[in-house]
């Protein structure tokens, strides 16, 4: 017998991100180290849990284990709980044989018998992807107060930018008027956010429907959610207006990490009222050894700097040897950078180890061939030979 | 051998009388030390580490932060259904008036809990000293010796604490001799580790109820059974720490800022647990000084550190300078504020231009949450 829950939220975890490149070779995306200590999907659980939604499910398909291993039964979010908390729900085998969850939709359909236990009149369906703050319960509240069957969230967009995105045209009382899928002559800057609110009983009859339409993709975006505005069903939009960044690039992800460093950038993540709860290992404090010049610059337990770093992040037990440089950059947890070694506008993964005097990345000033710049990646466990040269834009990798 | 056959007891509370200015708050195993830790984090995490599964913590008084900071166990892994993490808040035995004096009367209070657990062995542990051991060791050479009680010792300059053991030594380690400890003397005193059998820890307790005179652990039971008992000695290696004094304490704690100290006391195969803060990692502002010192996460500096210990969200502002000082969490120190040689208690706040400077043999000590 579970208990009735107003709100279940899923959350979509299954995303490859293959724009990531090397660095999601062997995790899934949601599983991608972020801001010091923390990972993706920190920021969805975290807001849920904050926001009092305590039935989640995650819903995983690619290269599962890690992202598995590291939610666990919830704990480090509370969500270990004798009613609901956090539960993985990854494609299983059935009588009718084994289906790998088609769409984003179809992944939602496949665990209806999870929400169902729950009995819930309102489930939230998010992504594992983006970097944001979100308090959920003010958009439920809103979701109720307009009587909506689907409300999504939305954040204004740059107008340069914002044929990259999902876009949505909003009459005066915020339902919504028209949506427009990257669109190259945007009529509105309004973009939607990846968040979805759904009353219950209607999402289940769309999905139920998109299920049996075999032309379907299974896709929330491209089917569920105009199909019901066809129908004419209560969609609005709710708008938010903080910090929000998907971080689906090697620059996206570079650069969200390094907004940490901006304080114009409003994402604090020392608020207490909002905290963002990471699964990190325990770490003695770092140490700055007397050689060491740290400037503007985050850092973790466990690592000890002896060298330079400007304007960087170095996550847990990161290794600096004197004489080492790092500038820009982003330093995944247990990595080392040996004696001499400069890395400059990179990311380097986890563990992996960057040899003596070895160059990863260089300066956009510095390069000469601009059009070629771009962030060097270092792929996790990757040993770096002394001396070598990882150049600006390359990832290098094991194999 | 099977080391889930060793039952642990943890004093929290042992020797708070020598730290009065950080025990006035909060027990010894309460007292923040290394930048993120307590003190009972090294008792614990060793018999974690050694494998032990069912650690009993005696209280006395003022152990609301130790509750706080041990909770179920979580951090240790000692929330468990079996075993796990046994909080003994003082228990006055039958026959015994108020709360005990001295550990052998806290042990008389928990001799049920100690009755009921089906270990073979049981280490004993307070939580003054700054270790990282493997238990193992101990264990292993006290079933080698056929002992009745090992005692881990260290040796050097005997730590100013009262009733403390120093012990005299055969070539095979069999304790010969002890007398009491006299401050400055250079011997082999006792940590107050102890290993022993359940069942003759339950004789002892027990023949202890019945005596006519007031019974303790180290006097009576140690130094009173040189010749009834097979005592052995065990030195413990390594980075061990005896806290005696706030002065002890501001120099272990400097200790630490030795790159060599601070990998043997948190040897990673060996880690010390404690609770998680979840504090974002520290920010180090553009200008901002840092050197030769530890750092914890939570902790936002503008200013200059130097030979310095930060704990969890320590705020240094722009144009401080901090030398020589121990900051404990949540402290904020304004801007343009000097400090040199300064142990600050958790919550201070030390408003700008301040100058405030203590020796490196007298650290100056501001209080819990005091406002300058």
């Amino acid at each position: 017998m579970y208990k009735k829950n107003e709100c279940v939220a899923m959350l979509l975890a299954g995303g490859q991100g293959s724009r990531l490149g090397v660095l999601t070779k062997n995790i899934a995306k949601p599983a991608v180290p972020y801001g010091g200590k923390y990972r993706i999907i920190d920021f969805p659980l975290s807001n849920c849990v904050n926001s009092g939604i305590t039935t989640v499910g995650v819903l995983t398909q690619y290269q599962p284990l890690e992202l598995n291993d590291y939610i666990g039964n919830g704990q480090p979010w509370d969500l270990d709980r004798v009613n609901g908390g956090v539960h993985i729900l990854s494609p299983y085998q059935q009588i009718k044989g084994t289906a790998w969850y088609k769409g984003t939709a179809n992944a939602i359909y496949q665990n209806m018998a999870f929400i169902e236990r729950y009995d819930p009149e309102y489930v939230m369906v998010l992504s594992g992807d983006h970097i944001y703050k979100m308090d959920y319960a003010k958009m439920l509240a809103y979701h109720k107060e307009k009587n909506a069957d689907c409300t999504i969230a939305m954040l204004e967009v740059p107008w340069e930018e914002a044929s990259r995105f999902g876009l949505m045209i909003v009459n005066d009382d915020g339902s919504i008027a028209e949506f427009e899928e990257k669109p190259k002559n945007p009529r509105s800057n309004k973009a939607s956010m990846g968040v979805y609110t759904f009353t219950w009983s209607k999402l289940k009859a769309y999905l139920t429907a998109d299920e049996a339409d075999e032309s379907s993709s299974n896709d929330f975006g491209k089917n569920v959610i105009p199909a019901m505005h066809e129908a004419g069903e209560r969609m609005f939009a709710y708008a938010f207006d903080g910090y929000w960044k998907d971080v689906g690039t090697i620059e996206s992800l570079w650069e969200a990490n390094l907004d940490l460093l901006n304080p114009k950038v409003d994402l604090d993540l020392s608020d207490d009222d909002w905290r963002i709860y990471p699964n990190a290992p325990i770490a003695t404090p770092h140490f700055i050894t007397n050689k060491a010049d740290v400037q503007n610059s985050m850092i973790a337990d466990g690592c000890v700097v002896a060298g330079k770093v400007d304007y960087s992040i170095l996550f847990a037990n990161v290794d600096v040897d004197e004489g080492a440089t790092v500038e820009y950059s982003i330093v995944m947890p247990g990595a080392k950078v040996k004696a001499g070694a400069v890395v400059r506008y990179a990311i380097v993964a986890e563990n992996a180890v960057i040899g003596e005097n070895a160059k990863v990345g260089e300066s956009p000033e510095n390069f000469p061939d601009r059009e070629n710049w771009g962030v060097a990646v270092v792929a996790s466990g990757v040993n770096v030979a002394p001396k070598t040269v990882v150049l600006p834009k390359q990832m290098l990798d094991s194999e | 051998m099977n080391i889930n056959n060793v039952l642990g007891i943890i004093f929290s509370n042992s020797y708070d009388s020598a730290l009065p200015e950080l025990t006035g708050v909060r027990t010894m195993g309460s007292v923040p030390f290394g930048g993120r830790y307590r003190l009972i984090d090294f008792a614990l995490s060793n018999m974690v580490n050694s494998g032990i599964s069912k650690v009993g913590v005696i209280t006395k008084s003022n152990y609301r932060s130790l509750m706080d900071h041990i909770g179920a166990g979580k951090a240790w892994d000692l929330a468990r259904k079996r075993d796990g993490l046994f909080l003994l808040p003082p228990f006055s035995a039958a026959g015994t008036e108020g709360v005990f004096r001295n550990r052998f009367e806290a042990l008389r209070g928990n001799l049920d809990f100690i009755t009921r657990s089906k270990e073979e062995f049981v280490v004993l542990c307070d939580s003054h000293v700054v270790c990282n051991l493997d238990f193992n060791d101990i264990l292993n050479a006290h079933i080698e010796n056929d002992a009745d009680i090992t005692i881990g010792y260290t040796t050097g300059i005997a730590p100013d604490l009262e009733d403390l053991t120093a012990l005299t030594m055969d070539d095979t380690g069999r304790i010969t001799g002890t007398s009491l400890c006299r401050c400055g003397e250079n011997v082999s005193y006792s940590l107050h580790i102890y290993v022993i059998r359940k069942a003759l820890l339950e004789r002892l307790i027990n023949e202890g109820i019945s005596s006519p005179v007031p019974v303790d652990l180290e006097r009576n039971l140690i130094r009173g059974n040189v010749n009834n008992l097979k005592l052995f000695g065990f030195a413990c290696e390594g980075f061990v720490r005896s806290l005696d004094s706030l002065q002890t304490y501001y120099d272990v704690s400097m200790e630490l800022l030795n790159l060599e100290n601070r990998n043997a006391l948190f040897n990673p195969k060996r880690p010390i647990y404690t609770k998680l803060r979840d504090d974002m990692p520290a920010i180090y502002s553009p200008g901002c000084r840092v050197n030769g010192s530890l750092v914890a996460e939570g902790c936002k500096i503008e200013g200059e550190v130097e030979n310095s210990i930060l704990f969890h969200r320590v705020t240094i502002a722009k144009g401080a300078v901090i030398k020589n000082s121990i900051i404990m969490q949540d402290t904020y120190v304004g801007e343009n504020v000097n400090l040199d040689c300064v142990i600050t208690d958790k919550r201070v706040v030390i408003k700008p231009d301040k100058t405030l400077s203590g020796a490196p043999n007298f650290p100056l000590f501001i209080g819990r949450g005091i406002v300058i």
